[in-house]
């Protein structure tokens, strides 16, 4: 069973990982690579890493996504 | 077009390094040197119920010296390349108004938010989590804070304070780990206690609430800082 | 498990290093970076896994037969900070992006070719 989670969660962040680099949308592609690291957190619960599961859903989805998101937000202010 | 074929080659070139790699991976039945001997004396040793807060914080605790170093240099050297000169801010912004919902709701969640953050950290060496996710969770709250609220800045005041009281505190309860111990971050200079209460594990709960601490207000500097940044003119 | 982990994680650090050399734009490099970062913490974590056993908490396992019953906690050691830092140096990559962006209106890599010869 866990190896049928494991399988679907795997795939699914490949597929957020290619959208992240090959969308020509900008946020797309942001909310893509958070994405992975959601997909990435539950792939470290399923391999017994509870401490780094808990780490990589806080920063990896959470802090940086925002960050992407502030900085794209100065940068289309600019270009208006 | 050679810069396609360059590409592909380097990609090629890693791929078959990486299959190299996967094709001499067996995947383990027991565990090796190191981890067996922090399996077998952690608890002994060290106190703590969550192995993974012993390396941490005890067994590689001068890694994670070094570590919240550097993150202290990257939030320090974002502060200084996000720098506005004052003539440089736009003197008022258009802002778009945050809806009630969001306004209201987040005065009611964000204090929740820091506890969970203090508990995640204050309990480390028993449950998962520890100062790392503990300060992400802090940080977090503080960033619903910066959104809900956009003319909110963070203050450098007590960020500075509570950065460098923590950063202190560190050093501090490491030397004393050479006083009254065997070293520098021993953790047996509070003895170790009961296994599995919160008072256990001699120093662990300290030092790891103070890298709590340390994190969460890195964090929200680098987040308050580029925050502030959207003021600028161009 | 550990099998479809790592080749994830391997897949990943290909696909971000596709990223990086292939893109034109800023942002998408940094994403590049922050997908292989990601990649490369499954790897190493994956790694460490021991087939069948449980998390390195000392909650419901009896201390004295732990060695038998956790998987490898020193890989999960060093991936707990490498997450923390990664966030700093992705934090660190856009500001200097922002900084770019500045200075010639643009995000396209092409357009920086001050020290180019």
């Amino acid at each position: 069973m866990f190896v049928v989670i494991a399988i679907f969660i795997g795939v699914a962040s490949l597929i957020g990982g290619y959208i992240a680099i090959h969308h020509e949308d900008l946020s797309v592609a942001i909310i893509a690579s958070g994405l992975v690291s959601l997909f990435a957190s539950i792939i470290f619960l399923l391999l017994a890493a509870p401490d780094v599961a808990m780490t990589e859903a806080a920063i990896g989805s959470g802090l940086t996504t925002l960050i992407f998101f502030y900085v794209l937000n100065k940068i289309r202010q600019r270009n208006d | 077009m050679i810069k396609k074929w360059i590409i592909l080659g380097i990609l090629a070139g890693m791929g078959l390094i990486f299959f190299d790699l996967f094709s001499a991976f067996r995947g383990n039945e027991t565990l090796g040197k190191t981890a067996d001997y922090y399996a077998r004396h952690g608890a002994e040793e060290v106190g703590a119920s969550n192995i993974v807060t012993a390396i941490v914080v005890t067994y590689r605790g001068f890694d994670t010296l070094g570590e919240v170093t550097i993150l202290f240099l990257t939030a320090a050297i974002i502060s200084f390349v996000l720098k506005i000169r004052q003539e440089d801010i736009l003197p008022n912004r258009p802002i778009r108004i945050t809806s009630e919902l969001l306004d209201s709701a987040s005065q009611v969640i964000v204090p929740v938010i820091f506890m969970v953050g203090i508990y995640i950290f204050v309990n480390g060496h028993l449950t998962p989590g520890g100062g790392f996710p503990g300060g992400a969770v802090i940080a977090s709250g503080v960033l619903l804070m910066i959104l809900s609220n956009p003319n909110f800045s963070v203050s450098h005041k007590v960020i500075a304070w509570v950065e460098s009281i923590s950063g202190v505190g560190f050093v501090l309860l490491g030397v004393m780990g050479i006083l009254f111990a065997g070293g520098f971050l021993d953790n047996r200079v509070l003895g170790l206690g009961d296994f599995g209460k919160l008072f256990s594990a001699g120093i662990i709960p300290f030092i790891y609430s103070f890298i709590g601490l340390k994190v969460g207000a890195e964090l929200s500097n680098i987040l308050g800082a580029i925050s502030h940044a959207q003021n600028e003119k161009n | 498990m550990e099998y479809i982990a790592i080749s994830t994680g391997f897949a990943l650090m290909l696909l971000g290093l596709w990223g990086i050399l292939s893109q034109k734009n800023l942002i998408k490099i940094v994403l590049g970076f922050t997908i292989f970062d990601t990649g490369i913490n499954i790897v190493m974590v994956s790694i460490g896994y021991v087939k069948g056993k449980a998390a390195p908490i000392l909650d419901v396992i009896n201390a004295s037969e732990a060695a038998n019953k956790i998987v490898d906690p020193v890989p999960q050691a060093l991936v707990l900070t490498a997450i923390v830092i990664g966030l700093g140096v992705t934090a660190l990559m856009l500001v200097y992006v922002l900084k770019l962006h500045r200075e010639k209106n643009s995000l396209d890599i092409n357009s920086f070719k001050d020290l180019k010869w």
